[in-house]
């Protein structure tokens, strides 16, 4: 055997060794310095990280099980910046609140093992390994949703999270049989050719749809969602609404696009319809939101459904404009939460009027999170708008103007909910306002290149077109 | 460094010392000194203009295009005519005279200052593009700022106001959006690429039943902000409620953005469509320019009477517009600019006056002649610009207008001609009673009578903002010379 064909999973060696010297270190640290884990962890992270991007070409291994090529590689890279600047932000978070801190390590393992999953869940080249990889990522999440294990609200949140999650891979898991029913096959390759559209296939698409949809907390399957993020550490929320939620979309584009695209004249007007619901739904929820988590939580749903608009056009247009989207939505969403964990670490304070006069006691808080929130409107020149306009731009180029219309009287609503989070801030005085406090050296970080990547990503213009490029990798 | 990114260039270099910036002191100097600078640009662009134009007879000129993203076929274009720049010069003068007078601000001076600058980002990357990509992203940095200007400095129930203003505005752009992306998917209707380039999509022959569609929503997307009824409700609010230097800018400048935009997209691009709908808008806008006026006559708030003045003059230059000949059309350009420069000092008046004496209901004022009679003067003469009369630049734009409206001989037209002309006495109306009331007679407070006289960064705002209308009023024929020949090639394109 030749074992240079393991360098393609590379990121996923690279990220079990993480592991495995985590839970070494943990079993070895002397009980005082185990404080350092964060340090170590964030440090081999970010080599991880950057090692990353070292090129690789495209191929398959274990007979099609695994796959890889740029698209898929560049979308990991991605997860891993993302979950960087988490796991930076947590860093503060990770030291001051965990006691005793040997479940530090726990935390990080957890949280690893999770995005391990995400990664067999992209590279997944059937149906088996795309399960596996779904487990894997999801398990883990409700043990850390549960961890702050002195809130009642913690507690609830982790339940709620496994319950639900089992229920939508089990429906997951049910439609994939059916599909398997019908054509004969797990593996990608062959199921191109063998998928038919028979009743009983378009039924296994659509209960296989419904699991996926769950991840990404579209509309019928939303419910969990701002419970979970109002009870899971804010870490493991950012990680829910922005890694997961990324993840899941880009294996179900894959999936739709792909396998699935002889049935593209129904699941066309599913994600028509869905997309309209999952945008209304979660804007005008997050109207009446005061609790910041759940009004990130509701915003973040509103934004999956803008997902949708880029997903029903089901070519490399769509492809790339839903990756550029979800690239530029990581960091403005990580910006917000970043700020919302400063605070909520610092102060304990996580509602909407707690904010007010924020930005004359913390300005640099406040002038960070007003970014976040502009880019996740999607006002220009933020990052946040071009991701939009590309998505507007895909679904109008398929005709679908209504649709558009309806997205852009959303992005309308939004702004009413993000403007009243800067009218907290800036045009509001209180008499008790959020004293000023100083962050720690890995939240400044952290926050710095979530800013970075709001403020500079939209005029890189070729950044777009390279991923355009790459989505060519897939034949639509 | 072209000509023209300088003036995108210059604010985002004074925002970066303003950054660095400490109290009013700095704050206000830093601004002044980019206000003037960009002063001198303008100046400088209108003597190039004038220069480039002896021997270039493209279009636009001082064109540029750098690609931005090569997949969508998006470019940064720039370039301008004779309507532009003298819009540009609008806009760097009002800006200036805003600093000046926004001398004494007290509250977060450096963040107020940075605001205004990013608005006028804004406004003039709107006026230099070519694009209807660069165009749309600079219309939505003009209207973000309005936001916190009016929501941290504001006055009464300035929350409300300005969160009305930025929906109404932002929900116009999504509806300009679509209309954009409409354009975009037609333009290669002859076969050629897709693109956002202005001046490549008006060669297009854009299919009748797109322009039938997009049409409505370009036009209404634009002539929000510039304030067509019904959707003009954000204005007097957002006037009433915002600062005096944001009240000048947002009435002298950001609302300039509609009518430009009308022109140079919805009317330019999509013809057909416009002759098809100019019926409909043009009932719009007349009802705009009569109610406008008729509802100046009833209030008694002064910012309200010059917002609702607005509504009037601004719905003129839409009725302009939809005129399609020559005439109106240069009457158009010149109502926004002498509307710019009116509206601007006339706010810019008010402040001064609101500030000593802390009403702005005119019938609790009378007698100001008496006490600052410096500023008295000047509304004075403001107000008779505003009413159009001869040797002012309102009469020339009202004159150009009226008689291009009148070149229609349908019943249609001379109908909607004449209610639109009949706003001109009401005008007389509203603007002669204020001037009686509040300046003359006996001085009806005596807390008055201690105010202090105008400061010399006050004057400064007033000259900068009055010489232009007398200028137009007396000299319109350079103005107009450079408007009109930049006309030309639009009225081809559209008829």
């Amino acid at each position: 055997m030749d074992f240079s064909n393991f360098l393609l999973m590379r990121q996923e060696i690279f990220l079990l060794a993480i592991i495995l010297v985590l839970i070494i270190a943990e079993m070895f640290m002397p009980r005082k310095k185990k404080g350092s884990i964060v340090h170590l962890s964030i440090f081999l992270f970010g080599i991880h990280t950057v090692a990353g991007f070292l090129g690789i070409h495209e191929s398959s291994m274990f007979g099609g099980m695994f796959r890889t090529n740029g698209l898929i590689h560049f979308f990991k890279n991605l997860l891993d910046v993302g979950v960087l600047i988490i796991l930076l932000q947590s860093a503060d978070w990770l030291q001051e609140k965990i006691v005793p801190q040997d479940n530090v390590a726990e935390y990080l393992i957890l949280l690893f093992s999770s995005l391990l999953g995400l990664y067999f869940m992209i590279s997944a080249g059937d149906f088996l390994m795309f399960y596996l990889g779904l487990e894997l990522s999801s398990l883990p999440i409700a043990a850390l949703a549960a961890y702050e294990t002195a809130k009642r609200k913690s507690s609830e949140a982790g339940i709620k999270f496994i319950l639900s999650a089992a229920l939508a891979s089990g429906i997951s898991l049910f439609g994939i049989s059916l599909l398997y029913a019908t054509s004969g096959s797990i593996y990608f390759d062959d199921l191109l050719v063998l998928i038919t559209s028979s009743r009983l296939s378009i039924l296994g698409m659509i209960l296989f749809f419904a699991g996926l949809a769950f991840k990404i907390s579209l509309v019928p399957f939303h419910f969990w969602t701002a419970d979970v993020y109002e009870g899971a550490p804010i870490g493991i929320a950012s990680y829910l609404s922005v890694i997961s939620k990324g993840a899941a979309a880009f294996i179900l584009l894959i999936l739709l696009f792909t396998i699935l695209k002889p049935l593209m004249h129904v699941w066309e007007n599913i994600v028509y319809g869905i997309a309209i619901a999952t945008m209304f739904i979660g804007n005008l929820f997050a109207l009446r939101q005061k609790n910041m988590k759940r009004f990130l939580a509701f915003s973040s749903i509103a934004q999956a459904g803008f997902i949708l608009l880029g997903l029903i056009v089901g070519n490399q247009l769509g492809m790339a404009t839903v990756i550029y989207f979800v690239l530029v939505y990581v960091f403005s969403n990580l910006a917000a939460f970043g700020v919302v964990q400063a605070i909520s670490l610092r102060t304990g304070k996580e509602h909407m009027n707690d904010y007010e006069g924020l930005y004359r006691t913390n300005p640099n808080l406040s002038l960070v999170l007003m970014l976040g929130l502009f880019s996740l409107a999607g006002i220009p020149p933020l990052a946040g708008f071009f991701g939009k306009f590309f998505l507007f731009t895909a679904a109008a180029s398929e005709g679908y103007y209504l649709l558009v219309f309806l997205a852009v009287v959303n992005v309308t609503i939004s702004l009413y909910y993000y403007l009243l989070v800067v009218r907290a801030m800036f045009l509001r005085k209180s008499d008790r306002p959020i004293p000023f406090f100083k962050n720690g050296i890995y939240m400044r970080l952290g926050l710095i290149i979530a800013v970075l990547g709001i403020l500079i990503l939209g005029f890189y213009g070729p950044l777009y077109d390279y991923i355009y490029e790459l989505s060519g990798s897939f034949n639509y | 460094m072209d000509i023209l990114s300088l003036f995108i260039i210059v604010p985002l270099l004074t925002i970066l010392v303003l950054v660095f910036s400490k109290g009013l002191n700095q704050a206000r100097l830093i601004s002044m000194i980019g206000g003037v600078i960009q002063f001198g640009m303008a100046l400088n662009l209108v003597a190039a203009y004038f220069n480039e134009r002896t021997s270039n007879n493209d279009i636009m000129v001082f064109t540029r295009d750098i690609v931005w993203f090569k997949q969508f076929n998006i470019h940064y274009t720039i370039g301008v005519d004779g309507i532009s720049v003298a819009l540009l010069l609008l806009t760097s003068i009002v800006v200036l005279a805003g600093v000046f007078i926004s001398w004494k601000i007290h509250d977060l001076p450096k963040e107020f200052f940075i605001s205004l600058i990013v608005l006028s980002i804004g406004v003039y990357g709107f006026f230099i593009s070519l694009n209807l990509f660069t165009m749309f992203v600079f219309f939505e940095i003009a209207v973000i700022p309005m936001y916190l200007l009016i929501g941290i400095w504001g006055s009464g129930p300035k929350e409300y106001s300005a969160m009305k203003l930025t929906l109404m505005l932002m929900g116009a752009s999504a509806v300009l959006l679509v209309g954009i992306l409409g354009i975009y998917f037609n333009s290669n209707a002859d076969g050629g690429p897709l693109t956002f380039n202005i001046m490549e999509i008006a060669k297009v022959n854009i299919p009748y039943e797109a322009q039938r569609l997009f049409f409505p929503l370009t036009f209404i997307g634009f002539a929000v902000i510039g304030a067509l009824f019904p959707f003009h409700t954000w204005s007097p609010d957002g006037h009433a409620s915002a600062p005096t230097a944001v009240s000048m800018l947002h009435a002298g400048v950001l609302m300039k953005l509609g009518g430009y935009g009308v022109f140079r997209v919805a009317m330019y691009l999509l013809p057909q469509g416009a002759l098809h709908w100019s019926w409909f808008f043009i009932i719009l806008s007349a009802i705009g320019v009569i109610y406008g006026a008729f509802s100046a006559v009833k209030q008694t708030d002064l910012k309200y009477i010059n917002a609702y003045s607005s509504v009037s003059h601004l719905g003129l230059v839409l009725f302009a517009l939809l005129m399609f000949n020559k005439t109106a059309w240069n009457g158009a350009i010149l109502q926004s600019l002498s509307h710019g420069f009116m509206t601007a000092l006339f706010f810019a008046l008010i402040g001064m006056i609101y500030e000593r004496t802390h009403t702005r209901d005119v019938t609790k004022l009378g007698g100001l002649l008496k006490v600052i009679p410096f500023i008295s003067v000047i509304y004075v003469i403001t107000g008779l610009a505003s009413l159009g009369l001869p040797g002012f630049s309102g009469f020339v734009a009202e004159m150009n207008i009226f008689v291009g409206a009148f070149q229609h001989d349908t019943m249609f037209y001379r109908i909607a001609t004449i209610i639109s002309i009949s706003a001109i006495v009401v005008t007389a109306v509203y603007i002669l009673r204020v001037v009686a009331i509040m300046l003359m007679g006996p001085v009806k407070n005596e807390e008055f009578l201690g105010v202090h006289q105008v400061t010399w960064y006050e004057k400064m705002g007033i000259f900068l903002l009055l010489i232009p209308i007398v200028g137009i009023g007396i000299a319109p024929l350079w103005l107009s010379d450079m408007i009109l020949k930049s006309l030309g090639p639009f009225i081809q394109g559209v008829l």
